[in-house]
């Protein structure tokens, strides 16, 4: 079973509506969104929901008035600046718990936080984990790892050969968990200035992690010398360019209708998508081991 | 005034609004560019600006004095985040776990632990074109942002108008960064996605009682929804830029959409306009 994280670094390149074509490409295969932040997938794949689950995770302190005397220790203590006025500011507070131990008449207590639900659900191209962070909270790293682990479970009792998951933008914490320990990661970028630079960052991050990646080029043709300019760099980073994919507002007409492009349009997008789809297998037969 | 430009989701012209923005502003205010985004900073592509000083951001993290510490697990037991463990005779500490609270080197009776900073990332700051700009960079490899963030954040002090670049997405980065603004604009496009997200984005700030206004950008293709959903929610569509191929080459190049197409100042300077009625309309009827 080989799990590849499709990701790009920068936002708004294509992940997800690659990644929706890619479930109607791909056989045998369960899918996950680890966008959990702001989870899309479920627009292409529309899933009937059979399980939702709550996603308990992290605490916030919570100061009792009637204790509290005000001595101002906890304030003065907390590096996160979430107390003020002798009342805690749930949004700030990272729940460290610091101001509870300190507390010299024990005012302050944890409590758990209901921080968002995890979801696995059917759909018409195969099984789909995916999940909602509640706004605003902490933690989309560990929902992250949870859906990883479900996708995972339910790729081993079905004996499936492909985890495809659709990660989030960026390279900090729910990314860094989307990636760890993958077999691959498909990065999906665009020929802009922006691109090239936020491409350069999240190669960084998967090299640091040592999971393999092969590169997309999403609307290749909006800026053909910097396509070239990326060609370049990821060969000097010896990094394989898969088949790139044109700018068509047919990707735009088949996410307004809800569904993939492959099965929307049979135009040169969706040719593009099909090798890209050959490429990664064929990366996956010939240099990735796990 | 505060003012933070984010989306939910990714890509839908988050730098181009604020770098445009704060072109447009910056012959007539006194004018701070912030670009939070420290996951993926792009601001400096499209200004060039002159960077004249740089700090390390730290995250302070646990040494434990091998000769005080007693292995008694006080440390470990008041570390929400398992970054500090006592086996036997051994204490191990995971600095990339670490938050940086304090607890642990406060809380220990023996004072075995004291603090040392550990870099995650870089704030840096210049000016461009006679405003001030400043961007954080966070480490690759490293997981936490927020700490950049508020380091970022800091580097605005003072009267003026400060425009910040917020990362996608709607949790703790976000929040972080968006913490603190007097108003909100929200970049989205007109798609199921953009709908979603711009939702979502809605949510955050309203929680964080921050009012709000949309940036609608690529309008022309996709469908009615976004529209129909700020019509319903009674946000305002403070401005509208259309798919253009020419805007695109332009943002591909690197190139300020006000710099490239200087016609565009005059609708960035109108949007400011709205921008500072909605606030100032507010305080009156905080004030009431």
């Amino acid at each position: 079973m080989k799990e590849i994280v499709v990701l790009s670094g920068k936002g708004g390149t294509g992940k997800t509506s690659i990644v929706g074509s890619l479930a109607a490409l791909a056989e045998r295969k369960v899918l996950a969104d680890c966008d959990v932040d702001a989870a899309d997938l479920h627009l292409l794949l529309r899933p009937s929901v059979k399980q939702d689950n709550e996603f308990w995770s992290g605490q916030v302190a919570c100061i009792d008035p009637d204790k509290c005397t005000q001595c101002g220790l906890c304030q003065e203590l907390c590096r996160f600046n979430a107390i003020s006025e002798f009342r805690v500011d749930p949004v700030s507070c990272e729940g460290c718990g610091f101001c509870v131990h300190i507390c010299p008449v024990e005012a302050i207590t944890m409590k758990e936080n209901l921080s968002g639900r995890l979801f696995i659900s059917d759909t018409r191209y195969g099984p789909l984990v995916h999940a909602r962070l509640g706004i605003a909270q902490e933690n989309s790293g560990k929902l992250v790892a949870q859906v990883r682990q479900q996708a995972k479970r339910i790729a081993e009792e079905q004996e499936l050969d492909y985890i495809i998951s659709d990660g989030p933008p960026g390279i900090g914490c729910p990314v860094i968990s989307s990636l760890s320990g993958a077999s691959l990661a498909l990065l999906i970028t665009e020929p802009t200035m922006s691109g090239i630079h936020d491409l350069e960052r999240i190669l960084g991050v998967c090299s640091h992690f040592g999971v393999p990646s092969l590169v997309c080029i999403n609307k290749y043709d909006i800026n053909e010398e910097n396509t070239r300019q990326v060609v370049k760099y990821c060969h000097s980073q010896g990094v394989e360019v898969a088949a790139r994919v044109p700018f068509d507002n047919a990707v735009t007409e088949a996410l307004v209708r809800g569904v993939p492009v492959v099965e929307y349009s049979n135009g040169v997008v969706s040719q593009a998508i099909e090798r890209l789809w050959n490429d990664v297998c064929e990366t996956l037969k010939d240099k990735v081991k796990r | 005034m505060i003012i933070s430009v984010a989306s939910g989701k990714g890509g839908t012209g988050k730098t181009l609004v604020a770098t445009s923005l704060a072109l447009s502003l910056k012959d007539s205010h006194e004018v701070v560019l912030l670009d939070c985004d420290v996951e993926e900073p792009n601001d400096h592509i499209l200004l060039i600006p002159v960077i004249t000083g740089n700090e390390p951001v730290n995250v302070q993290i646990p040494r434990v004095d091998k000769d005080r510490c007693t292995y008694c697990g006080k440390c470990a037991q008041v570390c929400a985040y398992h970054a500090i463990a006592v086996l036997g005779n051994h204490v191990l500490t995971f600095p990339q776990l670490c938050h940086g609270c304090g607890a642990c080197s406060y809380l220990c009776p023996e004072k075995a632990i004291s603090e040392e900073p550990r870099q995650t990332g870089v704030v840096e700051w210049g000016h461009c074109d006679g405003m001030r700009f400043a961007h954080g960079i966070l480490a690759v490899g490293e997981a936490m942002a927020p700490p950049v963030i508020r380091r970022v954040k800091e580097c605005a002090n003072g009267d003026g108008i400060v425009i910040r670049d917020i990362p996608p997405g709607t949790s703790c980065p976000v929040v972080e960064a968006v913490k603190g603004s007097d108003f909100c604009l929200l970049v989205t496009e007109p798609t199921p996605f953009g709908l979603n997200d711009l939702a979502l984005a809605v949510e955050t700030v309203r929680k964080l009682e921050i009012p709000c206004g949309v940036v609608l950008n690529r309008a022309g293709v996709g469908d009615a929804g976004v529209v129909d959903y700020c019509r319903k929610e009674n946000i305002p569509i403070l401005l509208t830029i259309p798919l253009d191929m020419e805007i695109a080459r332009l943002y591909s190049r690197g190139i300020a959409l006000v710099n490239g197409m200087p016609r565009w100042k005059s609708s960035f300077r109108q949007l400011f306009v709205y921008i500072e009625e909605i606030v100032n309309e507010r305080n009156r009827s905080i004030k009431r």
